[in-house]
């Protein structure tokens, strides 16, 4: 192909050449991040809510205790207080194979687990590190919104006879939720980029496509500026998304 | 007469505070009853362990005849008999007006929306608030809000009213339009528990008044046995500083 170049020096055929190999990449980039937050925020809920679990009377005070606080405490301290990088390797090398292994998987064996790995090892290792880790944050947030709205609100609902469950849905989690959106579209934002670890283990996402690129033609600008844009272009659109959303679940509070 | 509330020595502790040392009382049907006393002296503790939002230390509080604090107790169908009134009046921020009376009977009695809107826009009008309907709480005054907070709780049709100092977080144009609310329910026959510093108002509302000093209840009676001849020197005190 002949070379194109753009302001003298930028060889833009290049990217033309791997256009479909970055278009996949994109695709998988924001396919990760979108399973990753979802997954992400239900996981932050439940853990976020077991972290807060408390109960007046035995045994439901001892199960809150020791089966929902403590393993939630000891889980979330892990997963922030070690790098994601290498979560994603412990996971993708030690923990995955323990569970799919075509010899002895505990979860999935034989035939099946080899032609998994092969086709999805890194997709499922990835998924499963960015979800744990990002499960970590978001419960922290929920944990913090949740702990910020006023106790009179609780004590109003509970004496109008809804449940404890009826009052975190309908009265707590909806204001908490409000205070929990600038924070929770920052940790979208890192996880978007964060998901660009996962190429170490070879997923073919963005950065991936990047050093394929590089190492095919020894060009870097190329590859990690266009990539660069395209990383950009995503948060920025995500940041807007997040303020729509604010400004849609405003309503009511005019202070 | 019918009993909705029995108190039988009921104790409260904060850890090494003593905040309630006994109490014993009862409400009837269709009684007002004031508690008043000075700040510290346990009144909105006991008005909060009586609808199971305090735990109790000791002793029983029984509502129509069930116990409050029982572990087998379904502590939620018990406290949407008991409508509650705060003094930050605490309505959901995030719901209109109309929302924050509709919950309750929706979620809890399972009241179909339509009938639910109908009884709010009756209780509306009752409290004078009815074109403030589909507002949201921060746009109201606060006499606004505690008249919405009032109406909510009368949306579950509550056996007892409980207020816990329902004037005190209120400018003083507003209180009047707030205890001429609660003056109206309780001309109604709505059975009432006032925590309260308004004194004209336990004077001229309530049938009987219980006087609270350090977790103790001092003495009760008529308004006018309380504020005309109390018996006790501490209620005399407390009267002669505050009048």
């Amino acid at each position: 192909m002949e070379p194109i170049l753009w302001f003298g020096w930028f060889r833009a055929d290049i990217i033309a050449e791997y256009g479909v190999m970055f278009w996949r990449g994109l695709q998988m980039t924001i396919l990760v991040t979108v399973i990753c937050i979802a997954q992400g925020t239900a996981l932050g809920l439940a853990i976020g809510l077991a972290r807060l679990a408390e109960a007046r009377h035995s045994p439901a005070r001892q199960i809150c205790r020791y089966l929902l606080r403590w393993p939630s405490t000891v889980y979330v301290s892990f997963f922030r207080g070690t790098p994601l990088f290498v979560q994603i390797l412990l996971i993708h090398f030690a923990v995955l194979p323990l569970f799919i292994n075509p010899a002895d998987g505990l979860l999935i064996s034989g035939e099946t687990a080899r032609s998994l790995k092969q086709n999805y090892g890194a997709f499922i290792s990835g998924i499963l590190a960015l979800t744990l880790n990002s499960g970590a944050y978001i419960s922290e947030i929920f944990r913090a919104g949740i702990q910020s709205i006023d106790r009179g609100q609780i004590e109003a609902s509970r004496s109008l006879g809804l449940s404890f469950a009826r009052t975190m849905y309908h009265v707590v989690l909806p204001q908490a939720f409000r205070r929990m959106l600038p924070p929770l579209g920052n940790n979208a934002i890192a996880l978007l980029k964060d998901s660009s670890l996962i190429s170490a283990i070879g997923l073919a996402e963005l950065a991936y496509t990047a050093r394929t690129v590089a190492g095919a033609y020894s060009r870097y600008w190329e590859p990690y500026l266009s990539i660069s844009l395209m990383y950009w272009t995503l948060t920025l659109g995500l940041a807007w998304a997040v303020k729509r959303l604010e400004a849609r679940y405003g309503r009511g509070d005019t202070r | 007469m019918d009993e909705v509330i029995r108190v039988e020595g009921l104790t409260k502790n904060f850890g090494q505070l003593q905040v309630l040392r006994g109490i014993d009382c009862s409400v009837s049907s269709s009684e007002v009853v004031c508690v008043i006393g000075p700040s510290g002296s346990g009144k909105s503790t006991f008005l909060r362990c009586l609808n199971g939002l305090e735990e109790a230390s000791g002793g029983r509080v029984l509502v129509h005849g069930v116990s409050v604090h029982d572990n087998s107790t379904d502590v939620d169908a018990l406290r949407s008999e008991i409508g509650m009134v705060f003094q930050r009046f605490n309505l959901f921020p995030h719901m209109t007006v109309l929302d924050n009376i509709t919950l309750a009977p929706t979620k809890v009695r399972g009241v179909p929306l339509e009938q639910a809107r109908e009884q709010a826009r009756a209780l509306l009008i009752k409290v004078g608030l009815l074109d403030k309907i589909e507002t949201y709480p921060n746009q109201l005054s606060g006499g606004q809000q505690q008249r919405v907070a009032i109406a909510r709780a009368l949306a579950m049709q509550p056996a007892i009213m409980l207020f816990d100092e329902p004037t005190s977080a209120l400018d003083p144009e507003m209180v009047g339009e707030v205890l001429s609310v609660m003056q109206t329910l309780a001309e109604e026959g709505m059975t009432m528990m006032v925590v309260s510093h308004e004194m004209g108002f336990a004077r001229r509302v309530a049938n009987r008044v219980l006087f609270m000093d350090e977790g103790v209840l001092v003495e009760e009676g008529t308004p006018e046995e309380i504020f005309d001849r109390p018996r006790e020197e501490r209620t005399r005190r407390f009267l002669s500083n505050i009048l």
